[in-house]
């Protein structure tokens, strides 16, 4: 078993910032509604973001009913249903899963993990999630306006985009989400810097960056990536606006529009899918990073084991995250853009799955010969890595030119998506509700109804996706309203539609279950203690359970090893805390 | 992992040193506190923000299939009789670059803890920022008046407009924020906030004379940007 030397010659550096003073609340006010705890800002980010997730949920029902018996519902017409489809995917992508990931889970766990009493920052963090809030509820208030959200698809190409033809495009619609986004940007950048500065300066003494759980160094990584990506979707968003709002041309070409030429000319539509993508596909690793990292603390504890080659997982963690800057526009071979472009980001893209791999054998060695326990959170973790995998391998094919151009636009893209930064992000934040949920509440969740919702939602999700694929081979078009009579698609896949429709129900169903859970169990359910998974990590460590303001009492942590040290031979215990000195005692402590 | 880090008090020496350094426990940068390593994080996003505005005006200009306008004919002044080009841009790049040295002195004097000649210094670089911003409103004045508008330009490509005062205005907005803070972080040296380390108004956090210091750094960086601006825009 390896033991990690903690520093040198064993002794523990002496603390090089003193304590830090935090701000005590002195109202309800400031305690649970403009509060500074991290603990309580994680919360509320995590409510926020699944609320507005629920509202995604019901739009994908009405998505897939229209699609399953188009015309039977009259009021999704074509319009709606670009608008439906674009909320969608917005909220999905960015309001839910980037804020749950980052917002949620990084606030509760980054102090909390490397033995923090808060983030460096707490006004700014929390004005972080007043912010979110502020965008949240501007883009909810696009279905409230005159002509309704925008319909332009999550990806708003221009020029249609900001045209009438386009649901939202001359209305209100666009204008909400362009400033929605633009004010998410701002919030995130408040908390992202926060997250950043906290793990790179604000950790224990003893905690050294290859002691930090593998959660921290994928939300880290993220974090980072966020702050450099996002950056592209802020100046298309404000060049967009200036498009729609003083008639500049930056995206649009000349353009005749119902018979009238337009004042546009000269811009150039491709710019802002550089611009875009230079965003989008680092975007679909900031939501995968963290669940790489969380997935991996799942499978270490619960199969009692420490995780197999972590110098490489956080080497694999970060090598991803630098080359996903590098791959953008594998998703515009179909764009018109140069064909040279094609084989430089084929190549990267496939690079890619070096990394992504090596991060998968060390989770399937992490379990061989481990003690698995098939708990909620072991069983959404290892539902997770079969639907990486699945997803990942046709992601290999989209990534070829060849390949990736006839099934460009069709439902094989949609399958591949959802399976990989869908469905597989969110079994992991699944999995990691039931974990930490005992940390957050002092109570477990209940077993039962998480064994149903485990198995409907991982099977239902299957069911939904693995048909599409087929589906998309066919030919079967995305973003298409009603297909009609086609030549090339058989009756018979429109049963599988049908069938598609009823599982997109029955697992959207199934997530009552899981919110019924998460109610009853804060009051009914079982008393957790302070370390229920008899896990390694400092966020089990805590004086009491739920965590207090300042989370350690009056001493902070001091860690002595990695977050790994699971069945270690000749140790009482199956597992040894971060904070346990070694066996044979220190040789020196420098008392700070 | 498993190799101990042997005997010697001084840990390991080169390469691995730097790395074992920066992978140490409690902080990677030992000299920085927290809010200068926010703020140098902040700046590397601005960057990105800055460098995205840039490469959009250059493929903008590449692709539009009007041409570009010859910038020393848009950018000159009428003085004494003739055209004088770009005169008033090297004022306006004069007038930021030495705001910069002010900045410079303020932080010093800052930190040997003379109140009265930081302060000073930091109004003069909140002056000479808000002179370059005053000179800026001229120009835009100046240009609209000659019909140079974000959607139309008298003299070829409209993108012209667009992304000049698209990347002006946005640069400009930096400055503006920076005089703001600038007078802020003045008012506070000048009081002797820093000397009693009072609490911040919001953050409740005791005040510090490296305020001065992260207050420098987004000022040489809003320097450091315009630079860029002023060869890609002018100058090409």
């Amino acid at each position: 078993m390896v033991e990690i030397p903690s520093g040198s010659a064993g002794a523990v550096p002496a603390a090089e910032v003193e304590d830090v003073e935090l701000y005590h609340p002195k109202s309800w006010w400031t305690k649970y509604v403009f509060s500074q705890d991290a603990k309580i800002i994680a919360v509320q980010y995590s409510l926020t973001a699944i609320s507005i997730g629920l509202v995604a949920l019901v739009l994908s029902w009405l998505m897939r009913l229209q699609l399953a018996f188009p015309g039977y519902f009259a009021f999704i017409d074509a319009n709606h249903y670009y608008q439906f489809i674009t909320m969608h995917g917005m909220i999905m992508v960015i309001y839910l899963l980037t804020a749950l990931f980052l917002g949620g889970f990084g606030n509760y766990l980054i102090p909390l993990m490397l033995g923090a009493r808060d983030m460096v920052f707490p006004y700014a963090n929390m004005l972080s999630y007043w912010i979110y809030l502020l965008a949240v509820l501007i883009l909810v208030a696009g279905f409230f306006v005159p002509g309704g959200p925008t319909g332009a698809g999550w990806t708003l190409y221009p020029p249609q985009a900001v045209l009438s033809g386009t649901p939202g495009g001359s209305d209100w619609g666009i204008l909400l989400m362009l400033f929605s986004l633009i004010v998410f940007i701002i919030g995130f950048t408040m908390g992202g810097l926060n997250y950043v500065v906290t793990v790179l300066q604000g950790r224990a003494r003893g905690m050294t960056l290859m002691r930090m759980p593998l959660t921290v160094w994928g939300i880290f990584t993220a974090t980072v990536m966020a702050l450099l990506a996002f950056p592209a979707l802020f100046v298309a968003c404000v060049m967009m606006l200036f498009d729609r709002l003083l008639g500049t041309s930056f995206f649009m070409p000349a353009i005749v529009e119902m018979g009238e030429q337009l004042q546009h000319g000269g811009g150039s539509p491709i710019l802002f899918q550089h611009l875009f993508w230079f965003f989008g596909h680092p975007e679909v690793y900031i939501v995968a990073l963290p669940a790489f990292g969380i997935v991996s603390d799942l499978i270490s504890t619960h199969a009692r084991k420490n995780i197999f080659g972590y110098r490489m997982m956080v080497w694999a963690i970060v090598v991803i995250g630098a080359l996903s800057f590098i791959v953008w526009a594998h998703h515009m071979y179909v764009s018109g853009m140069n064909p040279a472009f094609g084989f430089f980001f084929a190549t990267t893209t496939l690079i890619i799955a070096v990394p992504t791999a090596i991060k998968v054998y060390n989770w399937v060695l992490t379990l061989w010969r481990g003690d698995i326990h098939l708990t909620l959170p072991m069983l959404f973790a290892l539902a997770f890595i079969v639907t990486f995998v699945n997803g990942g391998l046709t992601g290999l094919f989209l990534g070829n030119v060849v390949v990736d151009v006839p099934l460009s636009d069709t439902l094989f893209v949609v399958a591949h998506f959802h399976m990989v930064m869908g469905v597989a992000p969110i079994l992991v934040i699944f999995g990691a509700i039931y974990h930490w949920y005992p940390k957050v509440t002092g109570r477990m969740l209940d077993d039962f109804l998480g064994h149903i919702h485990f198995w409907i939602t991982f099977l239902g999700t299957y069911a939904i996706f693995f048909p599409m694929h087929y589906l998309g081979l066919l030919g079967m078009p995305r973003r298409y309203h009603e297909l009609g009579d086609t030549v090339f698609v058989p009756p018979s896949a429109n049963t599988l539609n049908v069938f598609i429709t009823v599982m997109a129900l029955v697992v959207g169903a199934a997530q009552i279950v899981f919110l019924f859970n998460l109610v009853w169990s804060l009051f009914k359910g079982r008393q957790a203690g302070g370390n229920p998974w008899r896990a390694t990590t400092l966020e089990w460590q805590t004086p009491q359970t739920p965590p207090a303001h300042g989370n350690w009492g009056r001493d902070l942590p001091v860690v002595y090893r990695w977050a790994y040290d699971y069945s270690v031979p000749g140790s009482a215990e199956d597992f040894i805390p971060q904070t346990q000195p070694p066996s044979g005692g220190l040789t020196r402590e420098v008392v700070a | 992992m498993t190799q101990s880090l042997g005997n010697s008090d001084l840990g390991p020496t080169g390469l691995r040193g730097v790395a074992a350094d920066f992978s140490s426990d409690q902080r990677a940068f030992k000299t920085a506190s927290w809010g200068k390593a926010m703020m140098w994080i902040f700046l590397l996003s601005d960057t990105f923000v800055f460098g995205c505005f840039l490469i959009a005006y250059m493929t903008a200009r590449m692709s539009t299939p009007v041409a570009w306008p010859n910038p020393s004919e848009v950018f000159a002044l009428h003085i004494g009789g003739q055209d004088v080009p770009l005169i008033l841009i090297a004022i306006m790049t004069f007038v930021l670059i030495s705001s910069s040295g002010t900045m410079a002195m303020a932080v010093n004097f800052g930190y040997r803890r003379e109140r009265g000649r930081t302060a000073a210094l930091m109004l003069a670089t909140a002056l000479l920022g808000a002179t370059f911003v005053g000179m800026q409103a001229f120009e835009w004045t100046k240009l609209i008046s000659e019909g140079v508008l974000p959607w139309e330009n008298p003299w070829g490509a409209p993108q012209f407009g667009s992304t000049f005062f698209m990347i002006t205005g946005f640069h400009g907005t930096h400055v503006t924020i920076g005089v703001i803070f600038l007078l802020i972080v003045a008012r506070k040296v000048w009081r002797g906030d820093f000397d009693v380390a009072r609490r911040g108004f919001f953050t409740s956090r005791k005040g510090q004379y490296e305020s001065v210091e992260i207050m420098g750094l987004y000022w040489h960086f809003v320097d450091l940007v315009w630079v860029f601006i002023f060869a890609f825009f002018y100058l090409w």
